[in-house]
């Protein structure tokens, strides 16, 4: 409770949070507010926005564009929820053993986070989505493969500090094994900066999946933001709504997020916060 | 010239030369690494691997397909395989394109000089044009010129950096006519050298101000903390109290310090910036190895898109050895540290 009226007195981060709102109702009335598939025809061809059936206007084969950000909303969202899931499972579990362990286990994994920090991401997920097939799982795989190294060095970082705490030396002496020290004592001081980074990355999430979609990589069964701008570029100068609104729709979903991210960067480091005030 | 004068020469040369011998063998571990990657991946695909090589045009040509698996090794063990791909990569044997009908090296070699231009020009440019807003935003902390650009900033950094270079498209070439749309020259006219020169960069106006936006965004945000946190340091205090002036200040005492963080994170996103060229060359039909991969990646063409893959990890480490570079030229620490 305290938290959440400490992150209201955030002004940026309650604007995002009510844009990051309105796109999830979004999200989940989509078939209510637009109860034929959005891949259906509803109108004719390249009908403007604003005068007619459609709100937002109908792309080259009469599909309404309103009702495809509608649905879009729902795969970026779960897109971008998921993958980073999927980097936290394996950015937390390589960034723990690096800091409980140390020593030449930490060496080795660091090495490995530093060389997936070098390699081009997105062209690493152009080349995971393109080999194994453009699924939903395969995109959501792809951006949790490229995603998670930021992760593994922060939870690192979080771990060598918290290992030498009397609390958790305490817990090792009265011989409590590894996996409940970790568990029960280092994890849970460690989760806000996680969760701080972990909504930031969903923006990111977002971003690469739109990008990917974008370049035809994304899954031909789901309507989505990239693909509705990828498919618009051929018809950009007849049709400027095919590109302008999904366009729009990402841009406020990333921006509310980052602006909720900062707020509860805020709100759960409040130290660091306030000396970057005072600074 | 003295004896201490000696050692710190040679001290400086011996640094260089182990920084460079460093950079190469990371760049060769890379390329191991990357080799291994495109190799594993490759049997990972679902089907049969000599298919995923051939590409979907030669999937069906059963005498291709035998070509493939010869010349691949692919009825070999695993092992054998894998060190022969492995010998390739490192004698620069990247394989052939069957859907091009070319090698992969000089399908990439012709490809790779409008990459770098694309993306050393918008590295430059950003790190540049956002150090310099950040530093005016920082030196006027709470102003409303540090509002206006804090709020830019966060603007430009939740872009769809693909969606940017269209929406400029729509305004500067489409509404306005002042810019081209896309392309690298224009094609069917006589130019001198100078005129093509020019051409080439007023084509690269619109590709690059789209990839370096984001970039710019991330450096001037970080360039403002680091300023605002180093004016509050006590050799800052001692220079004004010496009476040293405001701007000499700010040049020689607080830009020198406070760009250190933005040239390492600069380093750090130099995977982001080769990543984003793919798009924004996608975009503007640019015709460097983001474009090529686009095209690759519709002909399912899977030699040329690995061989990408690699030579752009290449291209993101020599940013990195360059930013490392930058980073010891510019740290004033590190020169106090050679006269001590």
């Amino acid at each position: 409770m305290k938290t959440l009226a400490s992150f209201l007195r955030h002004p940026a981060g309650v604007i995002g949070l009510v844009i990051l709102t309105g796109v999830v109702v979004l999200a989940i009335v989509a078939p209510t507010l637009f109860p034929v598939d959005p891949w259906d025809m509803v109108a004719a061809p390249f009908e403007p926005p604003f005068d007619g059936e459609t709100w937002l206007g109908s792309d080259m084969l009469g599909r309404d564009v309103a009702a495809c950000i509608a649905y879009g909303a729902r795969v970026s969202l779960l897109i971008g929820v998921s993958s980073t899931l999927a980097a936290l499972v394996i950015g937390v579990t390589v960034g723990a053993i690096a800091g409980y362990f140390g020593g030449r286990v930490d060496e080795v994994l660091m090495r490995l986070v530093e060389l997936f920090q070098t390699i081009p991401g997105f062209i690493l997920a152009i080349l995971l989505v393109a080999t194994l097939g453009p699924s939903l799982s395969n995109v959501i795989l792809a951006i949790g493969a490229v995603s998670w190294p930021q992760l593994a060095r922060l939870t690192r970082a979080e771990f060598l500090r918290l290992r030498s705490r009397e609390f958790v030396q305490a817990a090792v002496c009265q011989g409590q094994p590894p996996l409940s020290v970790v568990l029960r004592h280092i994890l849970p001081n460690a989760v806000s900066p996680i969760i701080v980074t972990g909504s930031l990355m969903i923006a990111s999430s977002i971003l690469i999946e739109s990008a990917l979609s974008f370049m035809g990589l994304g899954d031909p069964n789901l309507m989505s933001w990239g693909f509705m701008i990828g498919a618009s570029r051929s018809v950009m100068r007849q049709a400027w709504w095919m590109s302008v609104f999904p366009g729009i729709a990402i841009f406020l979903t990333v921006l509310a997020i980052n602006l909720v991210g900062e707020g509860l960067n805020d709100t759960l480091n409040p130290r660091l916060s306030r000396k970057a005030r005072a600074a | 010239m003295s004896v201490v004068a000696i050692t710190r020469y040679g001290g400086r040369l011996s640094a260089y030369v182990l920084g460079i011998a460093s950079g190469a063998v990371k760049i060769i571990g890379v390329i191991l690494v990357i080799a291994t990657f495109n190799f594993i991946l490759v049997h990972a695909a679902p089907g049969d691997p000599a298919q995923v090589i051939a590409g979907q045009s030669g999937a069906a040509d059963e005498t291709l397909l035998r070509q493939v698996r010869s010349a691949y090794g692919l009825d070999q063990p695993y092992l054998v395989q894998l060190a022969s791909s492995l010998k390739k990569t490192l004698t620069l044997d990247l394989g052939y394109s069957y859907r091009q009908q070319r090698t992969v090296l000089s399908l990439l070699l012709e490809r790779l000089p409008a990459t770098l231009l694309l993306t050393g020009t918008a590295f430059i440019l950003s790190l540049v044009l956002g150090t310099a807003l950040g530093t005016i935003a920082g030196t006027r902390a709470g102003k409303w010129s540090d509002t206006f650009f804090t709020i830019v900033s966060l603007l430009l950094y939740a872009l769809p950096v693909f969606w940017l270079g269209l929406m400029l498209v729509l305004l500067f070439s489409v509404q306005l006519n002042w810019l081209p749309p896309f392309g690298y020259v224009t094609v069917g006219v006589e130019m001198t050298t100078w005129q093509r020169i020019a051409d080439i960069a007023w084509h690269m106006v619109l590709p690059t101000l789209s990839l370096a936006a984001v970039y710019l965004a991330i450096y001037a945000r970080l360039m403002r903390s680091s300023i605002i946190e180093v004016k509050q340091q006590d050799f800052i205090k001692t220079a004004r109290a010496k009476g040293v002036t405001e701007s000499r200040i700010v040049m020689h005492h607080l830009l020198r310090n406070a760009i250190l963080p933005v040239i390492t994170v600069a380093g750090m996103q130099a995977g982001g910036v080769v990543g984003g060229a793919v798009v924004v060359e996608t975009v503007f039909a640019w015709p460097g190895l983001g474009r090529l991969i686009y095209d690759a990646v519709l002909q399912r063409d899977y030699p040329v898109m690995q061989g990408i893959f690699l030579v752009m990890s290449v291209v993101v480490i020599g940013l990195n050895l360059l930013t490392e570079a930058v980073y010891r030229m510019v740290d004033p620490r590190i020169s106090v540290r050679s006269v001590t």
